[in-house]
């Protein structure tokens, strides 16, 4: 359906373009002041100007955010796999992976910063604390679902625990897994910009959030602005990327891949 | 298990479970049965007191309401459960020894594929286990597919295919190895009754020309009268079995389903089915 298809990309342009222009004209009509509220063009001129310096603090950002997402899958996974291996692990470690959850990363980031000394490792860590939870919860839950006839029939054909994990229970959590990566993607963008505006800058560079910081002390709000629009734009691409890769690893086979693309 | 079980006493030497290999004589059955019961945790009852042998190349279906433990006895059979007391004897490969993989093969209600994998690989996951898929082993798998009319579904995933079709699947992954003893527990009761007749007779050829044992569970009168060269009426709330009829209708069946001496013997079965729901606390 090439229609349905070009709806979904029309209808968002359209109404973000009609509250873009309602915006610009609510502006100009009451001659609101740029340090009150910029209009639309004044964020794009300062995006225009600003630009090659504010892509340079996004790469710092972005450094940090991948790095914490790729640290969120792997240790996350891994985790996961020993709670899946052993009850006992999961039952005595789980509310702790739910305490490092639920507490407000605002408040334990200068702790951080403080006990670990290398402020790009500080951020890290600050961001894969917001990030590694959703794996965790979704990829014990996947490994813990394999189809009960289908274990039954692994144990009589007398696979190994190794073959089971290999063949049948990391298949089963690929898609839990690949869920749990979507949601850790803006959480890992969330948590280093969290983490940076609580540190300030990160050594010699400095990232998007102390831009965003710096700017509101200046009352450059355009560029504020400006750097608010990177980082959302940036957001988005990494959602529509994990979304992009999870169907293509998904494609043949699950559910969740069929109901978009075969309606 | 021997934690909450009631029975102390038959967990001995008695309920030993010997899954070895007898004499090897062609008189030997391949699957003896004597004094099986199983209660679970729980403390339910599902089956008690069944004796039952199996002679090479029958085909026996256990027939039964639901709740009688048809499954749970097939899963006892298949070395998958334990009974609580008596003992079972599957006579598969060298005496003394463990059953070699792949001489059992078990057919489940539900296809149950691996839904990430093609039907080639579902076919030849036995061989993966084993640890051997080669060229040998591919060719195999397709012969497989090809001996339930799947011949160019190789690549396909099972998703993409009808109910029926994924439940061929099913059956060629448990031929795959050629096993002697096939295990299906209610394998076509999600299916339409055309699909149905149709994998009846398919079945029916499989072990026409393969000759293996079959022990097919089921809770359908005309499927069980059919297919089987024997049936076991089992009765529920114990598991027990109350009749075990021969079935003499000569081979082969197609088309059978209109002779009066189908229609007769039905009439047996069912007659005995009712006698067992009689006697079945609801």
């Amino acid at each position: 359906m090439t229609s349905q298809r070009a709806l979904r990309i029309l209808a968002p342009l359209l109404i973000g373009a009609v509250f873009l222009g309602v915006w610009e004209a609510i502006v100009r009509v009451k001659g609101i002041p740029p340090y009150i509220l910029p209009a639309p063009s004044a964020v794009a001129r300062s995006l225009w100007v600003d630009g090659p310096s504010l892509l340079g603090s996004l790469l710092v950002t972005l450094r940090i955010t991948l790095a914490a997402l790729a640290a969120a899958a792997l240790i996350g996974g891994a985790i996961a796999l020993l709670f899946s291996r052993s009850r006992l692990l999961e039952l005595s470690l789980f509310p702790y992976a739910v305490i490092l959850q639920v507490t407000p990363i605002v408040a334990i980031a200068p702790l951080i910063i403080i006990w670990v000394r290398q402020p790009f490792l500080a951020l890290l860590v600050c961001a894969w604390i917001v990030a590694f939870f959703p794996i965790v919860s979704n990829t014990t839950v996947g490994l813990n679902s394999a189809d009960r006839n289908l274990l039954a029939l692994f144990r009589l054909y007398g696979a190994s625990p190794g073959q089971i994990l290999l063949y049948l229970r990391l298949p089963t959590a690929l898609p839990y897994f690949l869920a749990g990566l979507r949601i850790s993607g803006g959480l890992a963008l969330i948590g280093a910009v969290v983490a940076e505006f609580v540190a300030g800058t990160g050594g010699a560079e400095t990232g998007l959030a102390f831009r965003i910081l710096e700017a509101g002390y200046r009352l450059a709000i355009p560029r504020l602005f400006a750097a608010l629009f990177l980082l959302s734009l940036t957001g988005i691409v990494i959602y529509l990327l994990l979304d992009w890769l999870s169907r293509r690893v998904l494609r043949h086979w699950h559910e969740s891949v069929r109901a978009t693309e075969e309606e | 298990m021997p934690a909450t079980d009631p029975h102390p006493a038959a967990t001995g030497v008695a309920a030993t479970l010997s899954r070895s290999a007898g004499e090897g004589l062609d008189t030997e059955p391949i699957v003896a049965l004597s004094g099986v019961g199983k209660r679970f945790a729980s403390g339910l009852e599902a089956l008690d007191g069944i004796d039952l042998s199996v002679a090479r190349g029958e085909f026996l279906s256990l027939l039964g309401p639901s709740g009688c433990g048809k499954s749970t006895l097939l899963r006892i059979v298949a070395g998958l459960s334990e009974p609580t007391r008596g003992s079972c004897r599957v006579s598969l490969g060298q005496p003394g020894k463990a059953i070699p993989s792949g001489r059992i093969g078990f057919v489940f209600q539900d296809p149950t594929l691996m839904p990430w994998s093609t039907v080639a690989a579902n076919v030849e996951l036995p061989f993966r286990i084993a640890g051997r898929v080669g060229a040998e082993q591919r060719d195999r798998a397709a012969a497989a597919l090809r001996a339930v009319g799947l011949a160019g579904f190789e690549r396909a995933y099972p998703r993409q295919l009808s109910g029926g079709m994924r439940m061929r699947v099913s059956i060629a992954r448990a031929l795959v190895t050629d096993p002697e003893l096939l295990l299906l527990d209610e394998p076509f009761a999600a299916l339409d009754e055309i699909t149905r007749f149709a994998l009846n007779d398919d079945l029916l050829r499989l072990w026409q020309t393969r000759r293996p044992t079959v022990l097919f569970v089921t809770h359908s009168v005309f499927e069980s009268v059919y297919l089987s060269s024997r049936i076991a009426v089992m009765s529920a709330r114990p598991g027990r079995i109350v009749a075990d009829l021969p079935v003499g209708l000569p081979q082969p069946r197609e088309g059978a389903r209109t002779t009066p001496a189908y229609a007769a013997m039905c009439e047996t079965v069912s007659r005995a089915l009712g006698t067992a729901m009689a006697n079945t606390p609801a």
